[in-house]
């Protein structure tokens, strides 16, 4: 579900900042649907790559066969990233806050972690310079609390100043794609709000996966659940080993 | 420059000869070419104090930190790619004083640019980053500069100028001129930041090979200190053309990190327990299935 819905927020000819996992599985369904010209860029330097088998990581050698060009890193962060040409950027995190920061660094304090996670590696970028972003996590009360531990990519309104002032090239996380709900960026207070509801989940349901009172758009949207198109190519052709669909 | 033929050396050679406690240490690759057998005789050898850099430590890091080669680590990303953690690096970092590990953190743009600096011999690198963010404030060496032209702060990292960079690749000449092929990473940037070079690759080639298509080269012989030619000596990462990444290990990874004490029954059986990598390879013939198919490309014209 979570993977079909972000899929549609692609469009044709868009040049996406892919990350592994879902947002992988999301660009290759779009690319074998409404959006056969997507344009693939991976961090490890594979631009227009076009994976014949599902790439367990960022760095997979399945990117590089086919692709239209292969650069090193600081053409990508420099000439690609910085430069403007990314239109899209995923991100994911272990904690999404009500501004939309996402913290992929530590749970607890930086000097002596609860836990350590991995860290930005090139999150911290996308997040400022792709024209927007769309973020992809489940919802949980300590995966969305009201403040991150540590912002490793900038929301909203990160350490309470929105990002123009902040002079931020990118326009931030313009949705949050979860496995129950769409959420939305509010221009207006840079909060993230609830927009549109999957099928069978009530308003209390999303809020208990929330750790501060949400606000809701009036007149909430109803996504599509996924056509048997949709789930015939991720289950069938995209990712028939179930290396990311657990569900 | 010393002549040509001494530049080529068994492993155990050019780690005793160019790695010394106490050095920066930068083994690159990002996830390609990742060489686990330098990583592998650092540890055999046993190193101590290095400072590791890298963007993604992967499994060598975490070997060599789990090994006790490492005082500081600096780095971008940290995790088991496509998999998890690196259970030793967290037991480090979580659980200070069992074995205290530094560490000195960026994002990958940060740590692409500091070896910018290194190759170009500026001191620090430009870069529109890290607004809105709290790397800046655990890392004092992120820092800002205002632009003498339009006045904009930028930020900026300092240069990172290794003691000796390490480089796995398909192939060089004996002089050391390499050449690359398939995900790129940010090697060349690391050897020229680097104040000596290793080279080790899956094959050594006449020069002739490597004149024959110049665009191909990533690094120049003139930067190179050493030469290791060491087949499947990315493994369990991977070499374009030559085999593909041992994902099975990486996932095993998981398990054996968790546990300080297979760990330590890991590097005793497959690094302390082997002199080098041809016997690495011996212990586990089953690598072959990993072997590449070809994907030949036609090549170019360089005639004028």
């Amino acid at each position: 579900m979570m993977a079909a819905v972000a899929a549609r927020e692609l469009r044709n000819g868009e040049v996406v900042f892919v990350g592994i996992g879902l947002p992988n599985l999301a660009c290759n369904l779009a690319r074998a649907t409404h959006a056969p010209r997507l344009v693939l860029i991976y961090e490890s330097g594979a631009v227009g790559a076009v994976p014949e088998r599902l790439p367990v990581s960022i760095g997979d050698p399945a990117l590089v066969t086919g692709s239209l060009m292969v650069c090193g890193m600081a053409d990508v962060f420099q000439c690609m990233l910085q430069n403007g040409r990314i239109e899209v950027g995923f991100l994911g995190g272990a904690q999404v806050d009500r501004y939309g920061n996402i913290n992929t660094t530590v749970i607890g304090p930086y000097a002596r972690p609860k836990v350590r996670l991995p860290g930005s590696g090139g999150a911290t970028e996308i997040a400022i310079h792709a024209r927007r972003t769309l973020i992809v996590a489940k919802l949980g009360p300590r995966a969305f609390p009201e403040r991150v531990d540590f912002v490793t990519s900038p929301g909203l309104r990160p350490q309470g100043r929105l990002r123009r002032e902040l002079r931020m090239p990118g326009a931030g996380p313009v949705k949050v794609i979860t496995d129950k709900a769409i959420l939305e960026a509010d221009e207006a207070t840079g909060e993230i709000v609830l927009a549109a509801l999957y099928p069978g989940v009530s308003v209390p349901d999303v809020q208990a996966g929330v750790g501060w009172a949400l606000t809701c758009r009036s007149g909430l949207a109803a996504v599509a659940p996924p056509t048997p198109q949709e789930l015939r190519l991720l289950r069938d052709v995209l990712d028939p080993k179930r290396l990311f669909l657990k569900q | 420059m010393s002549d040509h033929a001494s530049k080529v050396m068994p492993m155990r050679d050019a780690i005793a000869r160019f790695v010394h406690d106490g050095d920066t240490v930068v083994i690159e690759g990002f996830t390609h070419l990742i060489c686990f057998a330098a990583g592998h005789e650092i540890i055999r050898q046993r190193r101590r104090d290095l400072t590791l850099a890298r963007l993604t430590p992967d499994l060598i890091y975490d070997q060599m930190i789990g090994a006790g080669c490492a005082r500081k680590l600096v780095f971008s990303w940290a995790g088991n790619p496509g998999v998890g953690s690196l259970h030793a690096f967290r037991r480090a970092v979580e659980a200070p004083g069992t074995a205290p590990l530094e560490i000195e953190e960026y994002s990958h743009f940060g740590m692409v640019a500091r070896f910018s600096a290194g190759a170009a011999r500026l001191p620090f690198w430009p870069l529109r980053d890290y607004m809105g963010t709290d790397l800046p404030r655990v890392n004092p060496r992120i820092k800002t500069v205002t632009c003498p032209y339009t006045g904009e702060d930028l930020a900026t990292v300092p240069a990172l100028n290794p003691d000796v960079t390490i480089v796995h690749a398909q192939r060089a000449d004996a002089d050391g001129n390499t050449q690359i092929w398939g995900l790129l990473g940010v090697q060349r940037e690391a050897a020229f930041a680097s104040a000596r070079v290793i080279v080790v690759v899956e094959e050594l080639v006449d020069e002739q090979a490597i004149r024959s298509d110049p665009n191909r080269t990533v690094i120049p012989g003139m930067i190179v200190d050493a030469v290791v030619v060491e087949p499947w000596g990315a493994h369990p990462s991977y070499a374009q053309g030559y085999y593909d990444r041992d994902n099975d290990f990486y996932v095993a990874w998981e398990d054996i990190s968790r546990s300080p004490d297979r760990l330590t029954r890991y590097l005793d059986e497959f690094v302390y327990g082997v002199p080098d990598r041809a016997a690495y390879l011996k212990k586990q013939p089953h690598v072959t299935r990993l072997k590449a198919k070809e994907r030949v490309c036609a090549g170019v014209n360089y005639g004028y």
